[in-house]
């Protein structure tokens, strides 16, 4: 088998009974990197909360499966052990939990009763991935999240992207606040995870990730659409030139600029 | 069952106790005076909890008799719990209802002149210092009812005294088990550390019979001296018939720095207080605490730091979960003194409610008398934070051991702080129980 697949169909989601997601049609394969850009505002945060289950969103319309399984039907956890993953653009801080407990609660609840990893072989997993994103070792018996850096937060995402391997991951921003060696990192620990398998959906503001991690496919979406798809020679055009073009070629209007 | 009780405070069998108990004279009178004040003077006044109802001082016999000195395997398994066993028990004392089980004091430590005994061998064998700290530095007779109820019929308790420049390195560990109901805890500890000295303290009260009903009167006074530091831990878990006063006292002299990590795990109702008073320049308090109120018990919190001393500083945590019907208010008070220039009170006091029935407060009063100084707080009231939820979640983790990781995080400052591994297991235990 060569990967999962998740499909958006149609899918439609409001936030406090405003539509922010108006009809985004996607589908994410085992082997491939998707990057989604677009301007602010256009809806692709709103996009991967609705796909892992943010409990402030509301599907009105459309669906979203991972092998044909309706995932809007399961809860946030089971979409995890399902296969899907999301790296937040700001991921809580819990006090009290080490880093090291909280991510071996979560391979085991992938795992299973009866199958819990073997604590020297849960320690030596994530020494090496810590090692690999250079994180300083001591953050596994730090509390999550708390008191770290913007680049600490996102390290510790790709951590437990690459410690819990999910079939799809959605990276929803994760290379804003970082500095050129932090993104260098964070880059190095996503290509790793390249394999038939891993599907990808990186959803980026800026083209810059893109010099560090080649997609196969780029989307661009604005006012809660996919409006144009391409390859990466779309994302070096919209670096290059904006995407005030695709506004005119589409024939979009975009009120606020033309009150300026 | 009214008609068995014994009069709260009778002065005749206060004289027979005390002559039995071959207590000296001036213990003896100190229990005569506090027994007459004991009429005169008022309850507690805890803030926003009201105990006009509460029993706090009928008994039916003051002390019951238990097994004396057995040895470490004779102890109740819920006891053994607590003993870090694996190790080599170094310093011990254990205290059945109003008797002593167990004591064990190391070769080292009595070689570098600690003293460490159940507190009548100590109002015995070291008057000189049992009568200069007995409640007269940390604690007074006279503060209210309840403190003279405590003088006047103190049943129990231990008594340690660190030497002047004497750094103890194992923590000493004390264990209070309450299993009938008939006879009240008036338990009594009292920790000198002198001069420069260091020590690390643990204190449980373990209730072995559920269904107990009585009372508890619990003090525990620290008296540091200059430049002196004591950790104190505890953990409690009486059962849900005891009404519980508890007092725990800090008395910290010029750089000197008093610790406190408290579990307060009470099935019954609760008045609890810590107050540390910070009478040295430069003297510093850490007050740490977490509770649970469950079932439908009332349980009222105070922790209190004064700032007296130039540049003293405190901090307080209190952090608390409600579910069921249960109700928790943690008043959180920094008082600073004038003239105690420099002084920083800090405290943050946080509530964590799991059901729609339960009641919480989380109450921060600061009263600065002085200019130039530093003071801060933060208090909430709340649920589970749903953000927190979604992230565990978003990891594979289902909801209910999401709940529980975060509920644990929550106690964890105190967890943490405790220097017994075995003590924190049981808290962790303990915790793990009272939320499921």
């Amino acid at each position: 088998m060569a990967g999962s697949t998740l499909t958006l169909k149609d899918l439609h989601v409001k936030i406090e009974d405003k539509e922010i997601l108006k009809g985004v049609n996607l589908e994410v394969k085992g082997g491939e990197f998707h990057a989604v850009m677009g301007p602010n505002g256009a809806g692709k945060s709103t996009l991967a909360q609705a796909i892992m289950g943010h409990p402030r969103y509301e599907i009105t319309k459309g669906s979203i499966t991972l092998d044909g399984q309706d995932v809007l039907e399961m809860e946030v956890d089971e979409r995890s052990r399902a296969g899907l993953f999301l790296a937040m653009q700001y991921p809580s801080e819990i006090s009290g939990i080490t880093t090291s407990d909280f991510l071996r609660s979560a391979i085991n609840a992938h795992r299973g009763e009866g199958n819990e990893i073997p604590l020297m072989e849960f320690i030596k997993k994530m020494d090496n991935t810590m090692e690999f994103l250079d994180i300083d070792l001591n953050m596994a018996q730090r509390y999550v999240n708390e008191g770290f850096s913007g680049g600490e937060k996102k390290r510790n995402e790709i951590l437990q992207l690459m410690m819990l391997e999910p079939k799809i991951a959605i990276l929803d921003e994760i290379d804003s606040g970082l500095d050129i060696d932090a993104l260098k990192v964070v880059s190095k620990g996503i290509n790793s995870m390249r394999n038939e398998e891993f599907g990808c959906l990186i959803i980026t503001h800026y083209q810059r990730l893109l010099n560090y991690i080649t997609p196969d496919y780029v989307h661009v979406m604005m006012d809660g659409r996919i409006v144009k798809s391409g390859g990466p020679e779309l994302a070096e055009r919209l670096e290059a030139e904006g995407y005030e073009w695709i506004k005119e070629e589409l024939g979009l209007t975009d009120e606020v600029e033309q009150e300026a | 069952m009214t008609i068995e009780l014994q009069n709260p405070i009778d002065i005749g069998y206060i004289e027979s106790f005390a002559e039995k108990n071959n207590e000296p004279d001036w213990f003896k009178n100190r229990r005569l005076e506090a027994a007459k004040l004991y009429e005169t003077l008022p309850m507690p006044k805890p803030d926003k909890t009201k105990i006009e109802k509460w029993n706090f001082t009928d008994y039916k016999q003051h002390t019951v008799e238990n097994e004396t000195d057995r040895s470490l395997d004779e102890l109740p398994e819920k006891v053994k719990a607590l003993i870090d066993t694996d190790k080599d028990v170094k310093n011990l004392y254990v205290q059945h209802n109003q008797t002593r089980s167990f004591l064990k004091v190391s070769e080292k430590l009595q070689e570098q002149g600690v003293i460490f005994t159940d507190l009548f061998t100590a109002v015995r064998e070291h008057p000189e210092l049992v009568k200069k700290f007995f409640m007269t530095e940390a604690v007074q007779v006279d503060e209210h009812r309840l403190t003279a109820f405590h003088a006047a019929l103190v049943n129990g308790g231990a008594f340690l005294y660190v030497p002047k420049n004497v750094v103890v390195e194992e923590p000493i560990q004390t264990i209070f088990i309450h299993d009938n109901g008939d006879a009240p805890l008036i338990n009594h500890v009292l920790i000198v550390a002198d001069v420069n000295s260091s020590v690390t303290y643990v204190e449980n009260y373990v209730a072995l019979n559920d269904d107990a009903k009585g009372v508890a009167n619990i003090i525990a006074e620290v008296v540091a001296l200059d430049n002196a530091h004591v950790r104190f831990g505890a953990v409690d878990t009486l059962s849900k018939g005891l009404t519980t006063y508890v007092n725990r006292r800090g008395h910290a002299k010029r750089d000197a720095r008093i610790d406190w990590a408290l579990g307060e795990m009470n099935d019954g109702d609760t008045i609890f207080e810590n107050i540390t008073n910070l009478v040295g320049d430069g003297s510093y308090s850490d007050a740490k605490l977490v509770v649970i109120s469950s079932g439908k018990q009332t349980q009222n919190f105070t922790t209190e730091i004064v700032n007296i001393g130039k540049r003293s500083e405190g901090f307080i945590l209190g952090h608390g979960v409600v579910k069921d019907e249960g109700t928790a208010i943690l008043n959180g008070i920094g008082r600073i003194e004038y003239d105690a220039v420099g002084a920083n009170s800090q405290q943050e006091n946080r509530i964590l409610m799991l059901s729609e029935k339960a009641r919480g407060d989380a109450n921060p009063i600061l009263l600065i008398e002085e200019g130039d100084v530093y003071a801060g707080h933060a208090a909430s009231v709340g649920r589970v934070d749903p953000m927190q939820l979604y992230y565990l979640m978003s990891r594979g983790i289902p909801r209910e051991e999401a709940e529980r990781l975060i509920i644990h995080g929550f106690l964890a400052p105190v967890v943490n702080e405790l220097p017994i591994e075995s003590v924190q297991q049981q808290l962790v235990k303990v915790i793990e129980g009272k939320v499921q």
